[in-house]
């Protein structure tokens, strides 16, 4: 398949083996990388002549499978995003407090971001890219390196996001429980190419693809 | 106590301050930007820039003072300015030593954070401008060390600012110059003491600058 279509709305869940192109999947849709060939179109539009593309960056927001939080509060960690879009400062206060409090994290709002867990700083960093209420959210192995509770956490405010806000979703991850607990559709990528794409319980009950079927039933694909 | 008994001793040491001070500004405004710019690129776009600047971060603070010497001196390019032998001499040559020091130290320390800082805030919607911005708030604590570097360099190099300063008294001699001058005197008493006065000045400019960085607070 040389032709993938992500519908507005939708939780997607990006799957493959390791070195498969998830992240620079990712990477591309979020304008981080310029594709060395073909085209992605936004609403119809090619992202490449799109102008101004600052608007089409901010429609969307990216976690990171390792968050990177920035020297400063928890507070100012999560309030970036909005600052750079010039938003007054009571409405960042408000906002930020509002995330915060979702993300279960408005007693650190002080603390100096650095010094969080890791499973904290990976909420801040979901905190920061949901305050921007981005129309795409873009995560790449967002919970591979937190405990099960944390995992539980971050889950639930993705899918909280998708149902309340609409935000499209398209997440990367190893994990085929997770795609399964919370994908609307599956996107399996193989050496590069999609391989297949459908909704989560066709592919997961009857998958097309022999290397499809080899991973979601736990076999090593190579 | 040695300075208490000479009264040009406080000018000297003000002319010093004053000349170093100024050329670490100067070598701060363009080398942050810069070596912000050179960190931010692929390493392998700007092999040879860096290259360039890395070998003029050990540059012989002689040669930029025969170089400078040159430029500004009767004959030269810019001999009309009648600049040779003025403290503006002297701080055009300090800049140039404390330059690619500034920018070279600001490059690596910007090059080892950019990536993961520049994809955070892109993701989040920064502009390029703010992408730099970010960069160099994130890096700060590495670049007040480019700029202590910088005027370490820079207060404490006597070749230059003698060739070009001529360490004329109450006109541009300046501390490093003076030492020189009261050493082949034989006046190793006013030599020490201004020695210590030096090593007292960076100590303090040190302290100001390591409390800027904000790593008292971690």
């Amino acid at each position: 398949m040389d032709r993938l279509s992500l519908s507005e709305g939708q939780i997607y869940g990006v799957m493959g083996p390791s070195g498969a192109g998830k992240s620079t999947l990712l990477r591309l849709l979020n304008l981080l990388d310029e594709p060395t060939a073909g085209r992605i179109l936004y609403r119809g539009r090619d992202t490449a002549r799109y102008r101004p593309r600052l608007e089409l960056r901010r429609r969307m927001a990216m976690v990171f499978q390792k968050p990177v939080l920035f020297d400063g509060t928890v507070f100012e960690n999560v309030a970036y995003g909005l600052r750079l879009r010039g938003l007054p400062g009571r409405e960042v206060r408000r906002k930020v407090a509002e995330n915060l409090r979702a993300v279960g994290l408005e007693h650190l709002a002080k603390e100096r971001a650095r010094t969080l867990s890791g499973g904290e700083a990976q909420r801040v960093a979901l905190a920061r890219a949901l305050i921007l209420e981005p129309d795409v959210l873009l995560l790449d192995e967002p919970t591979s390196n937190l405990d099960p509770q944390n995992v539980a956490l971050l889950e639930e405010l993705i899918r909280n996001a998708n149902s309340r806000m609409g935000t499209t979703v398209i997440l990367v991850t190893h994990n085929v429980f997770q795609a399964r607990r919370l994908a609307d559709r599956v996107v399996f990528l193989y050496e590069g190419r999609v391989v297949e794409e459908g909704a989560a319980a066709e592919v997961f009950s009857s998958p097309r693809d022999e290397r499809t079927r080899a991973f979601v039933h736990g076999d090593m694909v190579y | 106590m040695v300075i208490s008994r000479d009264p040009a001793m406080m000018d000297i040491i003000k002319l010093s301050l004053q000349v170093s001070g100024l050329a670490v500004v100067l070598a701060a405004l363009l080398g942050i930007p810069l070596g912000t710019c050179l960190g931010m690129r692929p390493a392998r776009q700007v092999r040879w820039p860096a290259l360039i600047i890395y070998t003029f971060m050990g540059l012989p603070p002689v040669l930029v003072g025969l170089l400078v010497y040159l430029l500004l001196s009767a004959q030269g390019p810019f001999g009309v300015l009648k600049l040779l032998y003025s403290p503006t001499a002297m701080v055009i040559a300090q800049t140039v030593l404390a330059l690619p020091i500034v920018t070279g130290l600001t490059m690596v320390a910007v090059r080892s954070k950019d990536r993961e800082i520049r994809d955070t805030a892109l993701s989040l919607g920064a502009s390029g401008w703010q992408v730099a911005l970010k960069v160099i708030r994130e890096t700060r604590v590495a670049i007040v060390g480019a700029v202590v570097a910088g005027m370490g360099r820079a207060l404490a190099e006597v070749g230059a600012v003698m060739m070009v300063g001529g360490n004329i008294e109450g006109k541009t001699r300046v501390m490093t110059t003076a030492i020189v001058l009261e050493t082949r005197r034989g006046n190793f008493e006013m030599a020490i003491g201004l020695g210590m006065v030096l090593l007292t000045l960076a100590f303090i400019v040190n302290v100001i600058l390591y409390r800027l960085q904000g790593v008292h607070r971690d």
